[in-house]
């Protein structure tokens, strides 16, 4: 059977079935069980899932249980991408000697957190995307080590409160910004890298299937509002993604064969102000913190305009 | 959970500890403080919160459904409170407010 993947163009080209099912024991409210519903709508039931260790994995495989109805591996923090490379490159055999279907699609995904990405498992994701190898690596990202107890990671944006980076009077949360895994990922020449947002559905699905057409490694890195870390109403999680896109602390955009495209512009961007006052992780900030974020992203914005050539991200309303 | 004599010795176990796929059957109902409600006549079956749930706990079904204004859907949603664990994004989303948060109790 081949199952060949199309680009959804409603949200009714979604398959009604679920390869990733209820009962799992994310926190109510952890949009990553939105991300991997979606993702495995999408990528449909010849997909081998390659899970790095993370929230995702300890709470979706309890044994004896699972929630996957897809083949499913749990790998250690680094070894996510160079495992989802060895997946792929014994398919290959198998197809050459006539054991698979040559003409079978089997799509191959890896799945991080931020600190099995960013941090740990860069050195296996940078090997992976300089081999070529035909893998669609997903990054969700929740900006901390929220599954070990909110430690930082390399994600972790400029002054969020973790427990490694408290707030006192000396130290007001994190002091550095947030890697820049897009970049990393483009000094590799990957045909396709996205950043993507459960809020944005459609968008994001989009993505996932352009990335699984592609022949060769494509990284797609998804923001995950945190309910526990970032401390927030369960109920707000899709809002607060949605204000991060509004607000350009996030941006959706795709880089195909090296030509970037914003694919959710924003005629009039809101303050920062507006994402910034629903999380507890922020609830420290004085006013002038508030507007260096501000100029930060105003900076960041710039730069993102100047690189597409036109206004995608509009001025502050 | 099982109770402690129901669990498999060492030699009932399979190879790798690979669990048998497909089963997640603990229920999460007890993670609830309010359970969302379906208003069927309010719905406009925009399919969001079918896509939002992060617990796959909204099922959709080809059952038809008429509106008191004599508007017929091909399709209904309805919640299945053994997964959903109350966090209330189906309701925040909900375009037109066709979800309400009942306490439970």
């Amino acid at each position: 059977m081949t199952v060949n993947i199309r680009i959804p163009r409603t949200v009714w080209d979604l398959p009604r079935e679920d390869y990733f099912v209820g009962g799992h024991n994310l926190c109510a409210g952890c949009t990553a069980g939105t991300i991997v519903r979606n993702l495995l709508k999408v990528a449909g039931p010849n997909t081998i899932v390659v899970n790095a260790t993370g929230c995702l994995e300890v709470s979706t495989s309890l044994f004896p249980f699972t929630s996957w109805k897809v083949p499913w591996i749990h790998i250690a923090f680094e070894n996510a991408a160079a495992v989802a490379s060895g997946v792929e490159a014994a398919i290959k055999v198998l197809k050459e000697k006539g054991k698979i279907d040559p003409n079978k699609k089997i799509n191959i995904i890896a799945i991080g957190g931020d600190g099995g990405t960013f941090d740990i498992g860069l050195q296996a994701l940078s090997g992976m995307l300089e081999r070529g190898h035909n893998v669609l690596y997903v990054v969700y990202d929740n900006e901390a080590y929220m599954n070990t107890g909110i430690q930082r990671s390399g994600a972790t944006p400029y002054k969020a409160w973790t427990t490694t980076t408290p707030v006192g009077t000396i130290m007001r949360g994190e002091w550095r910004d947030k890697k820049d895994i897009i970049g990393i990922a483009l000094a590799h020449k990957v045909p396709y890298i996205a950043t993507a947002n459960p809020a944005f559905l459609l968008d994001m699905d989009k993505k996932f299937a352009k990335a699984l057409q592609i022949d060769g490694p494509s990284l797609i890195h998804v923001l995950m509002a945190c309910t526990t870390g970032w401390r927030f109403d369960p109920k707000l999680g899709i809002k607060i993604s949605k204000l991060a896109v509004e607000t350009a602390v996030w941006v959706n955009l795709e880089y195909n064969y090296g030509k970037l495209e914003v694919t959710t512009p924003v005629p009039k961007r809101k303050h920062v102000r507006e994402y910034l006052k629903l999380q507890g992780r922020y609830s420290h900030l004085t006013e002038e913190e508030i507007n260096d974020i501000q100029e930060r992203i105003n900076r960041k914005v710039e730069e993102i305009n100047r690189a597409v050539g036109k206004e995608v991200i509009g001025p502050l309303a | 959970m099982k109770s402690r004599e129901s669990l498999p010795s060492w030699y009932e176990l399979p190879i790798g500890g690979i669990s048998r796929p497909n089963i997640t059957p603990e229920s999460k109902a007890g993670w609830r403080f309010e359970k969302p409600v379906i208003d069927n006549e309010k719905c406009i079956r925009c399919r969001l919160c079918f896509l939002y749930c992060p617990d796959a706990a909204i099922v959709e079904s080809d059952e038809k459904y008429t509106t008191k204004t004599g508007k017929t859907y091909n399709v209904s949603y309805k919640i299945n409170y053994y997964f959903c664990k109350g966090c209330g994004i189906c309701a925040e989303e909900c375009p037109v407010k066709a979800i309400t948060m009942v306490p439970e109790v």
